[in-house]
């Protein structure tokens, strides 16, 4: 199995709705966030391109948070996400200072948090916190080792691209054009 | 959050030989665990799930609250609501920070100093009642009961409307509609004798063709209609977008126009023009459905897409073209009428009449991917002894703004000043943040020094309770009941709002405020019900429904019927003529032009910018800014000016400026945001930052306020709209 999370930045409209709702179902504190949303415009009056994306963690294949961890918190899960073990982590934040997407914070706790693609909610059969909220339907996980599933078909098709793919970690959120 | 240029820069700073060692230590030692299943974080947020209705906008979508030991822990869309279908808006998550804000009313609150300085001292709720009773029963006595007027926003209104129809005033002034949507629904009221409504009843998702004329979707977060937004834009729908300001809907679009602010009423007669003079409307709808077309293609004759070009900015080839793409999609095309329409005054109406007409000769109205017309639901009223007939309404003078649909909020303000037809000296003030909603302050301000009486009903203190002599603290949307909500919508049915939560601190809902006033003003006989849980039953008994299944499920669906012609729709028309009223006789009688006319927009000053304002996703003007939740969300409180423009006056990412309008007026300071994104004749904001009271501790000092500038108006004389979008403003250095 491997969980990956497809976001159609077609659909996508910026508005944070994904944000509030993964703050409120994770009881993250405020002044963090597990996700966020980036906004880039390209070109000159009238010319122009926006393009909107919904980033988190990326859960990487070949992810630099667990090599770099020297307490062994964070770890791949069998499901193929990142996940932090919170009686490991110490805060030391060498993740944090690994992590190319910024993706991650300190909790007030003592240990460092980020998305953990609600895999306490994907495990019963509900979707992401961000996934069920959208009201743009652009959020979409699945598992990317079955060929039937949703997001394994959106991947086969159009154009499809990573986060900052140059650092090479093998990203499992992907963002459809 | 920033994002890091290159990898390489991060391994360098955080990795030494060390730290990878103790990694690969660990993962050794960790390795057994890994492999098996690992149980997940569960933060534990899942509750007693309660439905009810949002109220951080105005659109109504089906909630479901969380509820752990009397506490709210999250917020979701009712996935068996219509207008939610189980996703909400930032607004909608957020709400949490609505009922749980440090800055809550939670005690009755009685003036100690003077108007506007919020000096207060807490009262019992029997002294707050009894003072208002007592002030009410004077200005009864002393001027009659329509010396007391309301301003009002949101559902729970109907209660304050209920014991003032009782108490005998017809004065009840939404800003929501004067200033507001006004000139849309008078419109689209005189051309198909019915009005969009909220929602609006559009089958956006099925559109082949939108087109959207300032509408700015996905900014503006209407749940439901973004939701069809992104299902039409997904199909591949044509979608064109009319904006001086490259918004988010214009960044999905196949052609955005950036037109030259306040001339969309010239595009949209060329539209017209092109597709009359072409043969590009339904002619089969036309004949059928409309009356006045061909005095309607005579009238167009001279609006060229030459003469439209010279007006907007615009590419008459691409006036063209977009043009035959609208009239290709119909009847599954929509021109969208927008929400807030009350921009330049002279020509809002006739431009939102040109929109309704576009519609009718493209047979939109009626017709799949168009405007659906929605079923409803009859719902009976609670019996209650018939209200006294109360004197009409003291907005409006005689001849003025005769097709205003409701009393005009700035009318009543100025009868307050100069005491025509009749003297006001009383408002009781719900949910609508009086001070930054109406234009042109100064009036605001001297209204209400002339007031006997001014009472604040709401859960934050903002501006307008800084000025009330009793401020009454009411429960939040998530901690009371209000009147039974009709859903208008593909399907049909009624929502409730409920209580999920204990009311906060000394909070009270609404009911019980108005409740208890009307027993000390001896009105009981309107209030036989003990509380809003014995009234909502009986409602529902008398209305054939089951309240406890509506309690449990937040929403009660009618019957499927059809909504559009192609399902069995039987279309009706509901003008008196039974007609679309292409061609207004009603209008012409009463002295307007028949059909829309245009009127140029004065240019900007040298060195001046027209101030435009609009929405940010995560805000419902004023009322979310205090939100801890939602405040700190990317910060939608940023001044858009051009980036050439930005870079010619010397001002970057890092300036601070204040506006100052063409009277003075000078703004909060505002951070600036230079982009590509927006023309040069213009700046943007989003509207409902800027706060000053005292008591809005987060929000205040954050952002300018819009409406502050808002120092002249251009009045609509068809219907008595406030056109706010013609001040300048010129930046100078903070």
């Amino acid at each position: 199995m491997q969980r990956v999370m497809v976001i159609d930045t077609r659909r996508c409209v910026g508005c944070e709705a994904c944000v509030v709702a993964c703050k409120t179902e994770n009881d993250v504190p405020l002044g963090a966030y597990r996700d966020w949303v980036v906004q880039e415009t390209r070109g000159e009056l009238p010319h122009l391109s926006l393009l909107i994306r919904s980033e988190r963690c990326n859960h990487c294949a070949s992810a630099p948070c667990v090599t770099n961890c020297p307490t062994g918190a964070s770890f791949h899960r069998e499901d193929g996400t990142v996940q932090i073990d919170r009686d490991r982590c110490t805060g030391c934040r060498a993740c944090m200072t690994a992590c190319p997407y910024e993706a991650r914070y300190v909790h007030p706790d003592g240990f460092v948090d980020k998305c953990t693609l609600c895999v306490h909610r994907l495990d019963t059969g509900s979707p992401t916190a961000c996934e069920e909220v959208c009201p743009t339907s652009a959020i979409l996980t699945g598992d990317l080792d079955d060929p039937s599933s949703l997001v394994a078909a959106r991947l086969r098709t159009g154009d499809v691209s990573v986060v900052t793919r140059e650092a090479g970690t093998e990203p499992h959120v992907y963002y459809t054009h | 959050m920033p994002r890091l240029a290159t990898l390489s820069r991060r391994r360098l700073l955080g990795l030494g030989a060390g730290t990878l060692a103790a990694a690969a230590a660990a993962r050794i030692a960790f390795g057994s665990r890994a492999a098996a299943a690992h149980p997940a974080v569960d933060p534990a947020t899942d509750g007693e799930v309660v439905r009810s209705v949002c109220e951080v906008c105005f659109w109504k979508c089906g909630i479901q609250g969380h509820v752990k030991d009397g506490v709210v822990t999250k917020l979701q869309g009712s996935p068996l609501h219509p207008l939610s279908n189980g996703k909400l808006c930032p607004r909608g998550v957020g709400g949490i920070g609505q009922a749980y804000d440090p800055d809550r009313l939670v005690r009755p609150l009685l003036r100690t100093g003077a108007r506007g300085e919020e000096r207060f001292e807490p009262v019992s709720w029997d002294e707050a009642l009894g003072f208002v009773a007592d002030k009410l029963d004077t200005i009864r006595k002393q001027h009659g009961p329509e010396a007391v007027a309301l301003f009002n926003h949101g559902a729970g209104a109907s209660w304050w409307k209920h014991l003032l129809s009782a108490y005998g005033t017809a004065n009840f002034g939404a800003p929501s509609f004067a200033q507001c949507r006004g000139p849309r629904d008078v419109a689209f009221d005189l051309t198909f004798g019915s009005d969009p409504g909220s929602p609006e009843v559009l089958d956006l998702g099925r559109s082949d063709c939108l087109v959207l004329i300032g509408s700015h979707l996905g900014e503006n977060m209407h749940n439901t209609q973004v939701q069809d937004f992104a299902d039409a834009v997904a199909r591949g729908a044509d979608l064109i977008v009319v904006d001086p300001r490259f918004s988010t809907a214009a960044s999905k679009a196949r052609t955005w126009l950036p037109i030259r602010p306040g001339t969309d009423t010239a595009l949209l007669l060329a539209w017209l023009h092109v597709i009359v003079k072409e043969g590009r409307y339904q002619r089969d709808y036309v004949a059928a459905y409309t009356k006045g077309f061909e005095r309607l293609a005579a009238g167009i004759e001279t609006y060229t897409p030459a003469w439209a070009a010279a007006e907007t900015g615009l590419d008459a080839g691409l006036i063209v073209t977009t043009a035959r793409r609208i009239a290709a999609a119909a009847p599954a095309t929509l021109v969208h009428p927008g929400r807030h329409a009350t921009w330049y005054g002279a020509d809002d109406t006739h431009r939102a009449r040109a929109v309704a007409i576009l519609n009718a000769i493209l047979g939109s109205w009626g017709h799949r991917g168009g405007f659906f017309r929605p079923s409803g639901m009859k719902l009976a009223k609670y019996p209650v002894p018939a209200y006294p007939k109360a004197k009409p309404p003291a907005d409006r003078l005689p001849g003025e703004a005769p097709f205003a649909l409701e009393p005009l909020a700035q009318g009543l303000r100025r009868a307050t000043l100069d005491g025509k037809p009749y003297p006001i000296k009383g408002w009781i003030v719900y949910g609508t943040n009086l001070i930054q909603a109406l234009p042109e302050r100064e009036l605001t301000r001297k209204a209400i020094d002339a007031l006997d009486l001014l009472v604040a009903v709401d859960v934050l203190p903002a501006e307008i309770a800084g000025y009330a002599d009793v401020v009454l603290p009411e429960a939040s949307y998530l901690e009371r009941h209000d009147d039974l909500l009709p859903v208008a919508w593909k399907r049909s049915g009624v929502a409730l709002r409920q209580p999920m939560i204990e009311p906060l601190g000394e909070s009270k809902p609404g009911w019980w405020i108005a409740r208890e006033l009307g027993l000390r003003l001896d009105l009981g006989a309107y209030f036989p019900w003990q509380d809003a849980e014995s009234y909502l039953r009986e409602r529902c008994r008398l209305s054939k429904l089951d309240f406890d299944a509506l309690a449990a499920d937040g929403v009660v669906l009618a019957p499927e019927a059809p909504t559009v012609v192609e399902d069995g729709l039987a279309l009706g028309i509901e003008t008196e003529s039974g007609k679309i009223e292409l061609v207004s006789e009603r209008l012409e009688k009463a002295g307007f032009s028949a059909l829309p006319e245009y009127r140029r927009p004065a240019d900007p000053p040298p060195g001046y910018f027209r101030l435009l304002y609009g929405r940010a996703p995560a805000h419902t003007f004023g009322r979310t800014a205090n939100n801890r939740l939602l405040g700190e969300l990317a910060h939608h409180d940023k001044l858009w000016i051009n980036a050439k423009v930005a870079a010619d006056l010397g001002l970057g990412r890092d300036s601070v400026v204040r506006l100052v309008n063409q009277d003075g007026k000078e703004s909060q300071p505002i951070g600036v945001k230079p982009t590509e994104r927006i023309r040069a004749d213009c700046v943007y904001m989003v509207h409902g930052w800027g706060h000053t009271a005292e008591g809005l501790r987060y929000a205040r000092g954050r952002g300018a306020d819009d409406g502050e500038l808002v120092t002249r108006v251009e009045v609509d004389p068809v219907m008595g709209g406030t056109g706010m979008r013609v001040n300048f403003v010129a930046l100078r250095e903070a």
